[in-house]
């Protein structure tokens, strides 16, 4: 291993160094707030260092890894998202009944995974870090385990993980039978143009475990049950690092190995985008919880992501990065709010809750708005770009049935994000229970945070051609 | 860049709006009257450097104003303005000074969010009325639609939610289909251009086979004929208007549905001019539809907001015959009804809305013999129905004539019918009048005649109907300009006797 592999490694190895870091403050009983502060400023330090590398990418660490600006793109939106992650959890956790300090190991640990996704050019650590992805998530979402619902959420999750990677083993071992690599540019080079049954039959076996951790339809069975069961940083962490890194990875399967050029891959990955967009949407019309709504609304959101993967082209990555990038900050506000609002008994998830909020709390209600229309998609809102940049990239490869079924199903999904909007401005119940603010600190950088996240929202949406212009600079390190 | 000052005003004037709320409930009031006065100030100072001097031949705008939004994607902020725009700008900021003036006592709650919902709103309608580009036009598209949820949303009546849900899915729906409609449109034009644009100037000369071009075009009239709206489009209409606050249904009925008439003037037609002539018979057929189904319907309600709203959907009728005509004379007159209608149906649910702040209904059974208490009002309330039916010397009777006229040429049967709509409007109006103001009185409470702020209020709307009736050469001097224009593109086969649609 050469000095450049292991500069160009850096933030990865930054990122495990601080699961051990936070072992030792453990074992020389540093209280959370330490934990809490050093945990923050390891994910600033891996950014500064993905930062800091950025001249020397793309490097190759061969055979596993590739860490170009691809990669950048997508370890920065984990980093940012754990960041903020991090924040919500302090003040979730301190006030629950489980002790806080081990949750950091495991979150630490499940971000390594995501971004061990993001870099791998090969089946092997694509394997890994997924199952450090999933294990570290078994753990996290029944992490207040005295609770009904976490520990339901907590065993589901890992059922349904687990077979899902006996898929994800069994789709390798097809595509290595047939190719005799389980590097991706070499299975392209083997596999030519013509996809073979026995490859695509791999591929499909894939997708299954795929799309079990991006909840795409018909994967989503766990999706509701989870979001709802586990506490609320938890599931912001699903919704927005586990599918960044998920999805990284499959964008960089399927450019690879030119997925989409084969049609009846290309069919299936349809198919899905359409059943997503249409199940995710109608699901969520009736739900009452909103962290149930949120995973619905996800799912529908991941299929109007792949949409953007269908092209296969560079307009399509930069479409779903994109898109993705608004989509996590505003799933971040989202929970960012319900985490707030939660109480130490129960999670602050019934939508009758939020009733009258806007005269309650002024400020997050607008902030929450602000992340509601982003999802509906609405101008002005980081949302609209990116569901704009979407539609682009469909209608310009001409994929007219995704594009009309996307269209559709986002009207009907804004009938649900209307409602939220209704309930957070309809008449108070005048109870005005002042509750103390046990963390003023944290939860003062928290409101900070939701503000400047949601001004970020608002900023992108109406200028976004320097994050665009960031995101084509970024591709254009390292074509690989 | 005055039009951008316009757009900035109204935005900068909504967020002081909200953020004054807090500190002083009156000032906030004032903020608002002042920011749409100013741009009213604005579009008259445009109207007096260029309205005298009818600019002709290639480049009708008025003033143009271009700069780069998003280069990637070939977005340019580029807001334009001619002799339709200035008209609908001027119609827009004269509404909106009196939405906000009529809102002034009848809002209570919420002040500040109120104004900032109102001010927005504003600012969408008249980014859509000067939006150049495409992807600005839609932008504006939806910005006035959010607010304008809020307004029906939070300070609607009783069945609030329901209406704005409906108000909002219509009119999102049709506006997300015009969107794919944009971008195909926009890779097609890229491709015989070379390079990525949404500028209008741009697009204007696309060529495309006929089907794509049609798919296209149902794309974007969809979304305008939902605006407008066109039977079988209209569910939302009555809903909205008679939930919305009074300001709000002034809104609605003024500027919101006159932007559905100004996209398929400015945008459908210029640019698929073969494929709409296609399409010219059918809608021709359903604004006559429109017309008489509105009229009948109207007659029936005994809700005054929906009844006005009704009135509405036979008036759009009107314009939707008007436009399909293409005939100078029918496009003029569709100009001029859209003005007038604005400020007439306008004036009606300003009356409504001052009924309702007296009596707390909207029952026209238990109304009845208010000319007694209220006698200005009555007055007033008597020549707004007659101008709604169609009166000579007030606007309306000009704009529909003139479409009749002009639409004769085009299409003897349908004209024929659409006239079948003045006698049905006849019908309405005076039940209107008659159960309301008229009769035996129903209670003997006195009622408080009109105010000053209100005489202020029905004053102009009131000059504003009678002057367009009886002079309406500065809107067709402005506006013929542009028709002049149009055209040129639409091939007009303008005062010519002979059909220029196949009928099927």
């Amino acid at each position: 291993m050469t000095s450049v592999q292991l500069l160009a490694l850096l933030p990865f190895m930054l990122l495990a160094t601080a699961s051990i870091i936070v072992i030792l403050l453990i074992a020389f009983k540093q209280s959370h707030t330490v934990i809490q502060v050093t945990g923050f400023l390891m994910m600033c330090s891996v950014i500064l260092a993905m930062w800091y590398v950025r001249d020397v990418l793309p490097v190759a660490v061969l055979p596993l890894l590739v860490v170009d600006g691809f990669a950048a793109i997508f370890t920065g939106m984990i980093i940012f998202s754990v960041l903020v992650v991090g924040l919500f959890s302090f003040i979730y956790f301190e006030e629950r009944e489980e002790n806080p300090k081990e949750y950091y190991i495991l979150l630490f640990l499940s971000t390594l995974g995501a971004a061990v996704l993001t870099i791998s050019r090969h089946f092997i650590s694509l394997f890994i870090g997924l199952e450090l992805l999933s294990v570290s998530l078994y753990a996290l979402i029944a992490y207040l385990r005295t609770r009904n619902n976490a520990v339901e959420a907590g065993l589901k999750y890992l059922v349904l993980a687990a077979v899902s990677s006996a898929f994800l083993l069994f789709g390798m071992a097809l595509i290595y039978m047939e190719t005799g690599s389980m590097e991706f540019n070499a299975i392209a080079q083997k596999t030519g143009t013509t996809l073979s049954p026995l490859f695509v039959t791999g591929v499909g076996l894939m997708v299954v475990a795929i799309g079990f951790k991006l909840a795409i339809v018909p994967f989503h069975l766990w999706a509701a049950d989870v979001y709802q069961g586990a506490p609320a940083p938890v599931t912001s962490f699903i919704a927005t690092v586990s599918k960044i890194g998920v999805f990284a990875v499959l964008l960089r399967f399927g450019q690879a190995v030119h997925l989409q050029a084969n049609s009846l891959a290309f069919t299936i990955f349809a198919a899905l985008a359409i059943l997503s967009m249409i199940a995710g949407n109608i699901l969520a019309l009736r739900q009452d919880n909103i962290k149930r709504l949120l995973a619905y609304s996800s799912i529908a959101h991941f299929g109007y992501l792949i949409v953007a993967f269908l092209p296969g082209n560079e307009a399509g990555v930069e479409a779903s990065m994109f898109y993705l990038l608004a989509y996590s900050i505003t799933t971040l506000v989202a929970f960012g709010i319900i985490t707030l609002l939660s109480t130490r008994e129960r999670d602050a998830e019934k939508l009758e809750g939020y009733r009258g909020l806007f005269w309650r709390h002024p400020i997050l209600a607008a902030v929450l708005t602000v992340a509601l229309l982003s999802l509906a998609g609405i101008p002005l809102t980081g949302g609209f770009i990116g569901k704009f940049a979407v539609l682009t990239s469909g209608v310009q490869q001409g994929l007219w049935a995704p594009v009309i079924v996307l269209v559709l199903t986002s009207v009907v999904g804004i009938y649900y994000y209307l409602r939220i909007l209704t309930t957070l401005f309809a008449e108070a119940p005048s109870i005005a229970k002042k509750e103390k603010v046990l963390h003023p600190f944290f939860y003062n950088a928290m409101y900070a945070a939701l503000i400047v996240l949601a001004v970020i929202l608002l900023g992108i949406g109406v200028f976004p051609s320097g994050v665009m212009n960031g995101i084509k600079e970024f591709l254009a390190i390292g074509g690989q | 860049m005055i039009l951008a000052w316009m757009i900035i005003i109204l935005m900068a004037g909504g967020l002081i709006c909200w953020l004054l709320a807090r500190w002083n409930k009156e000032v906030v009031k004032w903020v608002a009257l002042l920011a749409v006065l100013l741009d009213l100030i604005l579009a008259c100072s445009i109207w007096w450097q260029h309205g005298g001097v009818p600019t002709s031949g290639a480049n009708a705008w008025l003033i143009d104003y271009k700069a780069a939004w998003v280069p990637t994607y070939g977005i340019s902020f580029h807001m334009a303005a001619d002799g339709l725009s200035l008209v609908m700008l001027l119609l827009t900021y004269f509404l909106g000074t009196l939405s906000v003036l009529c809102s002034w006592n009848e809002v209570k709650g919420r002040i500040g969010f109120y104004y900032f919902n109102l001010l927005f709103t504003l600012t969408g309608i008249s980014g859509v009325f000067v939006a150049l580009d495409l992807f600005l036009f839609y932008f504006f598209w939806e910005v006035m639609l959010v607010p304008m949820f809020f307004l029906i949303a939070i300070w609607g009546d009783s069945n609030r939610r329901y209406a704005a849900y409906k108000f909002f899915i219509f009119t999102q729906a049709g506006g997300l289909l015009m969107l794919i409609s944009i971008l195909a449109l926009y890779f097609i034009a890229s491709a015989q251009n070379g390079a990525f644009s949404f500028d209008y100037t741009d697009l204007l000369g696309t060529t495309m086979q006929a089907s794509t071009a049609r798919w296209i075009m149902l794309g974007f009239l969809l979304a305008f004929v939902i605006k407008l709206p066109m039977v079988p489009f209209h569910n939302w209409l009555p809903d909205a208007h008679s939930e919305a606050p009074t300001a709000g249904s002034l809104i609605l009925a003024g500027l919101l549905l006159k932007t559905g008439a100004y996209g398929i003037i400015r945008f459908v037609l210029p640019l698929f001019p073969q494929v709409t002539a296609d399409v010219a018979w059918w809608a021709m057929l359903l604004g006559v539809v429109g017309i008489i189904y509105g009229a009948l319907l109207a007659f029936a309600q005994t809700d005054i907001k929906r009844l006005i709203a009704y009135t509405s959907v036979s008036h759009m009728g009107f314009v939707l015959v008007g436009i399909f005509a293409f005939r100078e004379m029918a496009m003029q007159g569709v100009v001029m009804q859209m003005v007038t209608h604005g400020i007439s149906t306008g004036a009606l649910f300003v009356l409504a809305g001052m009924l309702k702040e007296r009596l707390h209904t909207r029952d026209i059974g238990r109304m009845g013999g208010l000319w007694t208490s209220m006698p200005a009002m009555g007055g007033v309330a008597m020549l707004f129905t007659m101008a709604s039916l169609g009166l000579p010397f007030l606007g309306n009777f000009i704009a529909e004539f003139l479409i009749l006229m002009g639409s004769f040429g085009s299409n003897v049967v349908i004209t024929v019918l659409a006239t079948l709509g003045l006698v049905f409007s006849a019908l309405y109006s005076l039940r209107l009048l008659q159960k309301v103001f008229l009769g035996q009185p129903s209670s003997h409470i006195s009622l408080p005649d009109l105010s000053m702020r209100e005489m202020l209020i029905m004053a102009s709307l009131t000059i504003a109907i009678v002057l367009l009736g009886l002079y309406p050469q500065p809107v067709m001097n402005l506006v013929s300009p542009v028709i002049k224009g149009m055209e040129k593109s639409v091939s007009f086969e303008m005062n010519n006797h002979q059909s220029v649609i196949s009928i099927p």
